[in-house]
């Protein structure tokens, strides 16, 4: 008997009832997690909901084989609840967020530290602050070693690039590092609460700002979320249009990152030459929709802006240029045996790892995990479309290189595809009202991995919840845990390999 | 006397272009116009123009170490012959005296590093001193070959050779000295293929990681010395690759300025065409360029 039985199973993109999700006490409910992990399936996202006088956890589990979701709850009246982290190490983030925000203490977790720094919503605090003490990010005790070698190095919040803030405690012995911890929570903006009784006027643009880089995975996963809430059937074109925004959001960050990773092995000539590609993606979003980070492509109920045979055709001859360049660049790379020796072998994450830690995307996918919402829980034109998870298994910094590499190629064929044969119908359909007492998870393979939206709505159809996991928010730790044993002259090197959003992460 | 004045002012005046030349080249082959060729003598007058910023915790050392850099490579440099002119101070057993003056001014730099107690300074001092310790006997098995073909115990004749010229049977050991000299310079200079002059990630850095915290003036007088160093091992290094002269003072000088900026443009190439190393496998190639000079020596000795 599988475990997910005792589990509501339902797509993604497709709301059900909340009464239909199985309340399981808190032991049953860890049991039927683990039980799912140990059958293959991942934790796509765990987190609190204040229900009257108590919290009640969700957990939403993806069963990639059978492209179902599943979810299951339960109700926590007391302090605290027994940490899985211990057998399940996926859902360790997932518990100090609860904590965090619920005041919840996850017992026996093994790191329970703030994830944002945030205070507490319910005014129960799991560390003992008093109530408006100012929580100051990055602040308090790092795991370290001690000896007569071993020294401490901090990188951050303020960088030497143009980046977000984030604060990195190296712990090395010479040169190697030993253990890497990394505090965010500097670019914590509230976006969840923010969202609460909406959806307002302002919850697309909170949606298209989660993560400046991933805009069009951010809106979509919302603007499903809406649809799916309001029964909404899009048309055939808006979905095709906003499946190209996508991908050309992939194109986009996937050259800029391999030319990064060239810049930062002291490579000029991909470095440069993938910046101005980068560039030239970017406009091609801009055409699409006059910003070149997709602001404004994606509306709820299909798209802002369509597209007329005209620019179709310029983006087509546009692609093509991009085709040629991006080839000349990055073949490059492979071709250059200094670069190689920097890339391969560097900043290594276990297939196993990734597997325990949950990771997400690109660097899953480095890892060995042929794991991508485009191909396991396909939504939109991605039904209709199919593009193939690209894999490789070595895990390096190689690999989350030569991954993207793959994916460039595939999302190339997919927008050219789509490109050649765009549907008819209307640009945008209009939304209805929302269903009230609802529950929708709707998962998005951005360019940096899952984006999970999840709504729950109150009697009028309001949010209630709203929860937004961002691939930044799996795949940070992969980053710490690839780190050990690597010199800490290669982390900017496997930084930029997973290329990771602090305010994807920071909400 | 007049070269002596020449040779003096081409070592205060020509330095910053050199790496003005190799961001072009590099900016080259990027597809990019880069920054204008005078741009680190802006740079330069910049810095000159800007007030300093002195963390608290930091000492004498800290502001006095650039200086002493500055001084030292500057004497270094009267000492290098630059083509077929003789150096402006010269004395038998001046290059002791050279490879000591280079070592003063890495003694003094990574002491201001770790005056800071800044742990990217503290790194990049370690490395820096753990690359020396490969770089500088380097240098010394190439001085010493050079001593044992021209007999000379001075830079100026140690360069120049002996009066006839080099003799055939020393052309194998000063192509093994060349190579290693140039590695010695690349490494010495902080270019690729050992460090990422134009990096801006601390933690990868070596010479730059050093000289974080200075600024203004003092942050000057380091991006000066660093060219000079340029300069000098440059200068050092024609000797063994374009032992060329006219005999025509206005030529020979010509020759010995394209010869350095064609030096600028080798080192932009290798720049451009070619990754890092990673940090592990540096004393590798420092190893290599030792027992090139090593073996270049034993050639000569056998």
């Amino acid at each position: 008997m599988s475990a997910s039985a005792a589990l509501r199973s339902f797509t993604n993109g497709w709301s059900i009832d909340q009464a239909s999700i199985p309340l399981l006490d808190q032991d049953a409910l860890a049991q039927v997690i683990l039980d799912a992990v140990a059958e293959g399936q991942r934790v796509v996202a765990l987190f609190g909901a204040q229900e009257q006088d108590a919290v009640a956890l969700y957990v939403v589990l993806a069963n990639d084989e059978d492209n179902l979701l599943c979810a299951a709850r339960t109700l926590i009246t007391g302090e605290g609840f027994a940490s899985l982290t211990p057998h399940c190490p996926q859902v360790h983030l997932f518990e100090r967020e609860i904590a965090e925000q619920f005041g919840l203490v996850p017992e026996g977790h093994p790191w329970l530290k703030p994830v944002r720094y945030q205070p507490s919503w319910t005014g129960r605090d799991a560390w003992g602050r008093a109530p408006g003490e100012n929580i100051p990010p990055g602040v308090g005790d790092f795991y370290r070693l001690d000896g007569e070698e071993v020294h401490e190095v901090a990188v951050g919040p303020v960088h030497a690039g143009i980046i977000e803030p984030g604060h990195f405690r190296f712990q090395c012995l010479g040169e190697p590092v030993q253990h890497l911890e990394i505090a965010l929570g500097y670019q914590h903006r509230g976006v969840e609460q923010a969202m609460l009784g909406g959806p307002h006027p302002r919850s697309v643009h909170y949606a298209e700002t989660l993560a400046g880089d991933a805009t069009v995975a951010h809106t979509t996963s919302y603007c499903q979320v809406l649809e799916s809430l309001s029964r909404c059937q899009k048309t055939a074109r808006s979905q095709t249009l906003r499946g190209i925004a996508l991908e050309l959001e992939r194109l986009a960050n996937h050259v800029g990152d391999l030319g990064a990773m060239a810049g930062d092995v002291g490579f000029l000539p991909t470095a440069s030459y993938c910046g101005r590609i980068r560039g030239d993606v970017l406009n091609m979003t801009a055409l699409l929709c006059g910003s070149r980070f997709g602001r404004g492509m994606i509306r709820p109920g299909g798209v802002g802006f369509d597209l007329d045979m005209d620019r179709c055709t310029a983006l087509l001859i546009q692609l093509d240029a991009f085709d040629e360049d991006a080839h000349a660049a990055i073949n490059l790379l492979w071709n250059t045996p200094s670069v190689m020796a920097r890339f391969e072998g560097t900043g290594p994450l276990s297939r196993q790892a990734a597997l325990e830690l949950g990771l997400v995307g690109p660097a899953a996918r480095a890892s060995g995990l042929a794991r991508d919402v485009r191909q396991d829980q396909p939504c939109g034109v991605f039904r209709f479309a199919h593009i193939p998870a690209s894999a490789v298994d070595s895990g390096d910094v190689f690999a989350r290189a030569y991954v993207r590499w793959l994916e460039i190629h595939q999302s190339l064929r997919f927008v050219r595809e789509q490109l050649r044969a765009m549907p008819s119908g209307a640009r945008q359909t209009p939304l209805g009202p929302l269903a009230p007492d609802s529950f929708v998870v709707a998962l998005n393979e951005g360019w940096r991995g899952e984006v999970c939206h999840v709504a729950l709505t109150d009697a009028t159809g309001r949010f209630r919840r709203y929860k937004v996991v961002d691939a930044s928010f799996r795949n940070w730790s992969g980053l710490a845990y690839a780190l050990r044993g690597q010199q800490i002259s290669d982390f900017p090197l496997c930084n930029k390999s997973f290329n990771l959003s602090y305010c994807g992460f920071d909400l | 006397m007049t070269d002596t004045l020449m040779s003096v002012t081409v070592l205060l005046t020509m330095p910053p272009l050199l790496l003005g030349v190799i961001n072009k080249t590099k900016a080259w082959f990027g597809g990019r116009t880069g920054p204008p060729l005078l741009q680190t003598y802006f740079d330069l007058l910049k810095l000159l123009r800007k007030s300093m910023v002195l963390s608290r915790t930091t000492t004498w050392v800290f502001r006095l170490g650039p200086l002493i850099t500055l001084a030292a490579v500057f004497l270094a440099g009267l000492l290098v012959p630059q083509g077929p002119f003789d150096a402006p101070v010269s004395f038998s057993g001046d290059v002791i005296l050279f490879a000591y003056l280079l070592g003063l001014a890495r003694f003094f730099t990574t002491s201001a590093a770790l005056d800071t107690g800044s742990a990217f300074e503290g790194m990049g001092a370690a490395r820096e001193v753990t690359f020396a310790c490969l770089t500088e006997p380097t240098l010394f098995f190439a001085l010493l070959v050079l001593a044992r073909i021209s007999g000379s115990l001075t830079l100026t004749g140690m360069l120049h050779g002996p009066e006839q010229g080099f003799p055939a049977v020393a052309a194998a050991p000063l192509i093994l000295v060349a190579i290693g000299l140039f590695v010695v310079l690349l490494t010495e200079n902080c270019r690729i293929p050992v460090d990422d002059p134009t990096t801006h990630l601390e933690l990868t850095m070596i010479h730059e990681a050093m000289v974080l915290d200075h600024s203004g003036p003092l942050f000057g007088a380091i991006l000066y010395s660093a060219s000079l160093k340029l300069f000098i091992l440059g200068a050092l290094l024609l000797h063994l690759i374009f032992p060329l002269h006219t005999g025509l003072a206005w030529a020979d000088w010509a020759l010995f300025l394209a010869q350095l900026l064609g030096l600028a443009v080798a080192v932009g190439v290798v720049e451009s065409v070619r990754a890092r190393l990673p940090m592990r496998h540096v004393p590798y190639l420092l190893l290599a360029a030792m027992l090139s000079c090593g073996f270049g020596l034993l050639l000569l000795v056998r």
